[in-house]
């Protein structure tokens, strides 16, 4: 009953869903604060209608109803409750069901936002994301629809793909969601400005938290399929330039990039033209992303839909979406105003900086990763853009924007003084410098990479710091009136300041690399194996069945020069509905390093293929990056209405910022 | 019913609440209709309290004041459209949104609800695993049994024949594969067995059937005519190997074979739609167009028979259906009449040419 319900539910979800695009549209236009009042309401009345669909796919999932086509192909009945209920979206259609589900949340919450967004503005936007809102419950009632029914039912079913019966696919995919789904509302407010014709730093104001939030919730959600994808496809690795993982870092790049203009927009009323422009880019990237996962052009795993049909529909959508925002950009932009002027050398010229590499970095991964699609459909010829490209391209761009980042955290708005500014990070630089060539002696003959990467982090983190030294302590302060000068820093002053500290430890994890180091051998019980510094021994290995798989356990001691530091459990398992084999490696984290073992093919004679790695500071990546998105969430709870004060240049002589 | 019940009401509280915002008088606050200017006063305000925790020099907050008046000043200019809310335009956009509430809504869930839905299921809910707590368990136990007890004794042809199916429907159809070929090979082909064996081979390789799997209905049919599994996916590799008049032939024929209500009957009819077969419906005056010739030889030749050598009441009964279906009613009636004299001395016989008659509405014409 519920299931049909649920159905019902989606069906009048498209339904309001069209009400919500005509009447605040019209009322916009018409200037009727009635008309556009029906707008919030509705969007509440869409979020109800697909939470219950939601609900109910979830209660035939935890119900193990094999009647609905979606739990047989997808659920077990022996499969673990927490598999249940995140088999919701371990595949195609559940997963679009909770991007609706996530896509009508933040349009129940711009709904509710009522005081702070003007009428008109909230109006339009609620109808621009109300068409999102039409195309994907089109697509999902018309070729992926969660509730189709099977009679009769099987009594058994097939069970989720193993590779996603893991806790990550209950953390993963929503927090990536959230983050895909919500630069669907920086889309919207961009498009509803073009409608409207107006923009200024209230509609930056607006937006940003949005923005930022996104971007925060996709920082996570890419950095925990990495960690996924690093601990549970056992290669040892953790970002591959694998197009799926490509589509996700474009938006990200992107979403970087509308960050920071907005901040200009936002202080400096400027660069609105260029904000509205990666307001829309960068969901259009989103939608890339969603399209080339989905339609089948790629093959992953995260491609559960290899279906023709759906991928020309989304192709239509994409057409529909990132064409019409387009057209209308192209239509409306050139009637916008322009605002503050600004000297090259500035914090808004940084910002520029900033946004010309991240742009031209999104750039190159987007070439990179259609580029060998678009030449396989004209020539049939199959090449693969792997790490040598993006090491080619992407790391040139990258680099000087981290050198340049502290630099341009310090220069003022409107007119800065660089001198100035690099006089302060003198004693940031010089540490970093003194770091790398210690550690470049230290480990004289090892890789050259990793000192200077680290020596790169470790400027990084220092000269993000290095910002609220300079603004809250100068020579004689007493140390006190410092920290609570520093404590009354607004907070989105903080939230830059930890989000470009995660950047450099991420930094220092990804050069530490590196220095990691890999034995391979195939070895029998009681034999060893060496990595580095790092011996393992294969005690034994034992077979173990538990409800859905079998598995052999390998367990290893692990030796650090000859003395034991522990024990580890590597697994190879058979799931048995879809008699599919895993690897599951064994981990072992000492300090922020991992040692990692991994199982092969066991032998006829007992013996079995196993990898082993040692990583040093490798978790950095995933902590620098959880760093930046705690970042994010530090400036989201600034309630402070900023402006940007040109400081005139006598009166900065006199603030009390020198360092030396 | 019930179901109907819940939808109505969903749609009605979906509809109210696009009629709510529509139907009340609500006070717009200035704020909401006039925010910028609220944005640059709020803000003045917070540089004048930054100035205040010292976060702020004098001379910057002076200057960022200065800004922000500027841009009140040029927001201020700017809120020159007034607001309509009242008057006869207005009211008229009101009812024009109600009307296009009240009819879209339901319209667009109905349509779209009518097409994909499954409504009919809500009446007659399948039987769920849910509601057996511990069923799946059980047989999952008792699966794990015998695969102990044929690892023990794989020359067990029965129990590979009792596990087979049991993995067709878990979905495991590797496993019910083998399970059957042991099974075949242990206990001989026999056309239920080989049926099955096929069907599995089918629905292994994604519904196409191989080669493998007609050679092995092929066998089937052989061993008997009537198989009707096997007919049925011979039909069905006839559509497959582009032979389209082959399998509807097949199809036909199968149709006319099957009793009413089998319910295999509603996929042959589906099958025959998508080649391009008009159903004929029982009770119905228009003849089919396409086969009939076909279905009428073998209504002949089944009358043919039963008239020479006789046969069972239920392929009297099947006769008499089947010229009703091919809507010769007549003879419908005349063949009820003819059986009634050959089972004169069936009792059971004459109740099921009885049962059929009355199904078919052939009694009042009848003697």
């Amino acid at each position: 009953m519920i299931v049909e319900a649920g159905h019902f539910a989606l069906a009048l979800a498209l339904g309001l869903s069209l009400i919500q695009f005509i009447v605040p549209l019209w009322g916009a236009r018409a200037n009727d604060p009635v008309l556009m009042s029906v707008g919030p309401v509705t969007a509440l009345a869409v979020f109800v209608c697909i939470a219950f669909s939601f609900l109910a796919l979830t209660v035939a999932y935890v119900t193990s109803d094999f009647s609905v086509a979606n739990v047989v192909a997808n659920s077990h009945s022996t499969k673990p409750l927490i598999y249940k209920i995140s088999g919701v979206w371990g595949n195609h259609e559940g997963s679009m069901l909770l991007w609706v589900l996530i896509l009508a949340l933040f349009g129940s919450v711009v709904a509710l936002s009522r005081n702070s967004i003007p009428m008109r503005l909230q109006a339009n936007t609620l109808a621009v994301q109300a068409a999102v809102t039409i195309a994907f419950l089109l697509f999902m009632l018309l070729t992926s629809n969660p509730f189709t029914r099977i009679i009769p039912a099987p009594i058994e079913g097939q069970d989720l793909n193993p590779l996603l019966q893991d806790p990550g696919l209950a953390i993963h995919p929503p927090l990536l969601y959230i983050g895909y789904v919500g630069f669907s509302i920086s889309f919207a407010f961009a498009c509803a400005a073009l409608i409207d014709g107006r923009i200024d730093a209230v509609w930056a104001r607006i937006v940003r938290p949005w923005t930022l939030g996104a971007w925060a919730f996709l920082t996570l959600g890419i950095a925990m399929g990495s960690y996924w994808a690093y601990y549970e496809l056992g290669w040892g690795g953790w970002w591959f330039w694998d197009p799926v993982e490509n589509a996700s870092l474009m938006p990200w790049l992107a979403g970087t990039a509308l960050l920071h203009s907005t901040v200009v927009m936002e202080k400096r009323d400027a660069l609105k033209v260029w904000t509205i422009l990666l307001a829309i880019l960068t969901f259009s990237l989103s939608l890339l992303g969603t399209f080339l996962v989905r339609s089948g052009v790629l093959t992953s795993v995260h491609s559960f839909a290899v279906d023709p049909e759906r991928g020309t529909f989304i192709l239509a959508i994409l057409i529909l979406f990132i064409g019409g925002s387009l057209a209308l950009f192209a239509w409306r932009a050139p009637m916008l105003k322009q605002g503050g002027l600004f000297a090259p050398v500035s914090r808004e010229g940084a910002l520029v900086l900033n946004n010309l590499f991240l742009s031209t970095a999104c750039a190159t991964v987007l070439i990179g990763t259609l580029y060998p699609l678009a030449l396989e459909v004209v020539t049939g010829e199959k090449i693969s853009v792997g790490e040598p490209f993006f090491n080619l391209t992407f790391i040139p761009l990258v680099l000087p924007l981290l050198l340049l980042l502290p630099l341009g955290q310090t220069l003022a708005w409107k007119r800065g003084n660089f001198l100035g500014s690099a006089q302060r990070l003198y004693a940031v630089f010089g540490i970093s410098l003194v770091t790398t060539v210690a550690l470049f002696a230290f480990y004289y003959g090892g890789p050259v990479a990793a000192p200077l990467g680290i020596g790169l982090g470790v400027y990084l983190v220092l000269g993000s710091f290095n910002e609220i030294v300079t603004r809250s302590w100068s020579k004689g302060t007493p140390f006190a009136v410092a920290r609570r000068k520093a404590a009354n820093l607004p907070r989105s002053t903080w939230g830059t300041v930890l989000a470009h500290a995660g950047v450099g430890l991420t930094v220092i994890g990804i050069a530490a690399t590196a220095w990691g180091v890999e034995g391979l051998a195939t070895v029998k019980p009681g034999e060893r194996l060496k990595a580095g510094d790092y011996e393992a021994r294969l005690e034994r290995v034992i077979p173990r069945t538990e409800a859905n798989f079998r598995e052999d356990v390998a367990v290893f001691t692990i030796y650090l020069q000859g003395h034991e530091v522990g024990t580890l459990e590597s697994m190879k398992r058979l799931y048995v509905t879809r008699g599919m084999p895993t690897t599951e490696a064994g981990i072992m984290t000492v300090g922020l390093g991992q040692v990692y073992v991994s199982l092969g093919e066991p032998q006829a004679d007992g013996s079995v293929g196993v990898r082993l790695y040692y990583k040093p500071l490798v978790l950095l990546i995933w902590i620098g990056s959880v760093i930046m998105a705690l970042g994010g969430g530090v400036s989201l709870t600034d309630r402070r209405l900023r402006i940007g004060a040109p400081v005139r240049a006598k009166t900065s002589a006199a603030a009390p910022v020198p360092a030396e | 019913m019930v179901i109907w019940i819940i939808l109505l009401l969903m749609t009605a509280a979906a509809v109210m609440a696009v009629l709510w915002p529509l139907s009340r008088h609500r006070a717009f606050s200035a704020q909401q209709l006039d925010p910028d200017m609220q944005f640059y006063r709020e803000q003045i305000a917070e540089i004048e309290r930054d100035r205040e925790r010292g976060v702020l020099l004098d001379s910057e907050a002076e200057a960022a004041k200065a800004e922000a008046g500027r841009r009140l000043l040029r927001a201020t200019g700017m809120t020159s459209d007034t607001f309509a809310a009242l008057g006869e335009p207005a009211l008229r956009r009101r009812r024009a949104a109600s009307t296009l509430a009240l009819s879209m809504i339901p319209i667009m869930a109905l349509v779209i609800y009518g097409a994909y839905g499954s409504p009919h299921l809500m009446a007659n809910p399948p039987q769920r695993q849910a509601e057996q707590p511990g069923s799946n368990l059980d047989l999952m136990t008792a699966v794990s049994q015998i695969e102990a007890h044929l690892a023990k004794h794989p020359e067990d042809g029965r129990g590979w024949e009792v596990v087979a199916p049991v993995y067709f429907r878990m979905g495991r159809l590797d496993d019910a594969v083998k399970a059957y070929e042991t099974a075949i090979r242990y206990l001989g082909p026999g056309a239920e067995r080989l049926s099955s064996y096929g069907e599995t081979l089918v629905l292994a390789n994604d519904g196409l059937v191989s080669s493998k799997a007609q050679a092995v209905f092929e066998q089937a049919v052989q061993l008997d005519a009537s198989a009707f599994k096997a007919r049925y996916y011979l039909a069905v590799a006839a559509e497959q190997d582009g032979q389209p008049e082959k399998a509807k032939q097949a199809y036909a024929a199968l149709l006319a074979s099957s009793p009413e209500g089998a319910p295999w009957a509603n996929a042959i009819k589906q099958r025959l739609a998508s080649l391009g077969v008009e159903q004929p419906v029982a009770g119905q005056q228009n003849a089919p167009q396409i086969g009939a010739e076909d279905i009428a030889r073998m209504v002949s030749g089944l009358a043919e028979r039963l008239e020479t050598q006789g046969g069972s009441p239920e392929e009297w009964a099947r006769l008499i259906r089947s010229y009703t279906v091919l809507g010769q009613r007549d003879k419908a009636v005349a063949t009820a009449a003819r059986a009634r004299q050959v089972l004169a001395q069936d009792d059971a016989g004459l109740k099921t040419i009885d049962a059929m008659t009355r199904e078919l509405k052939l009694t009042d014409a009848g003697p």
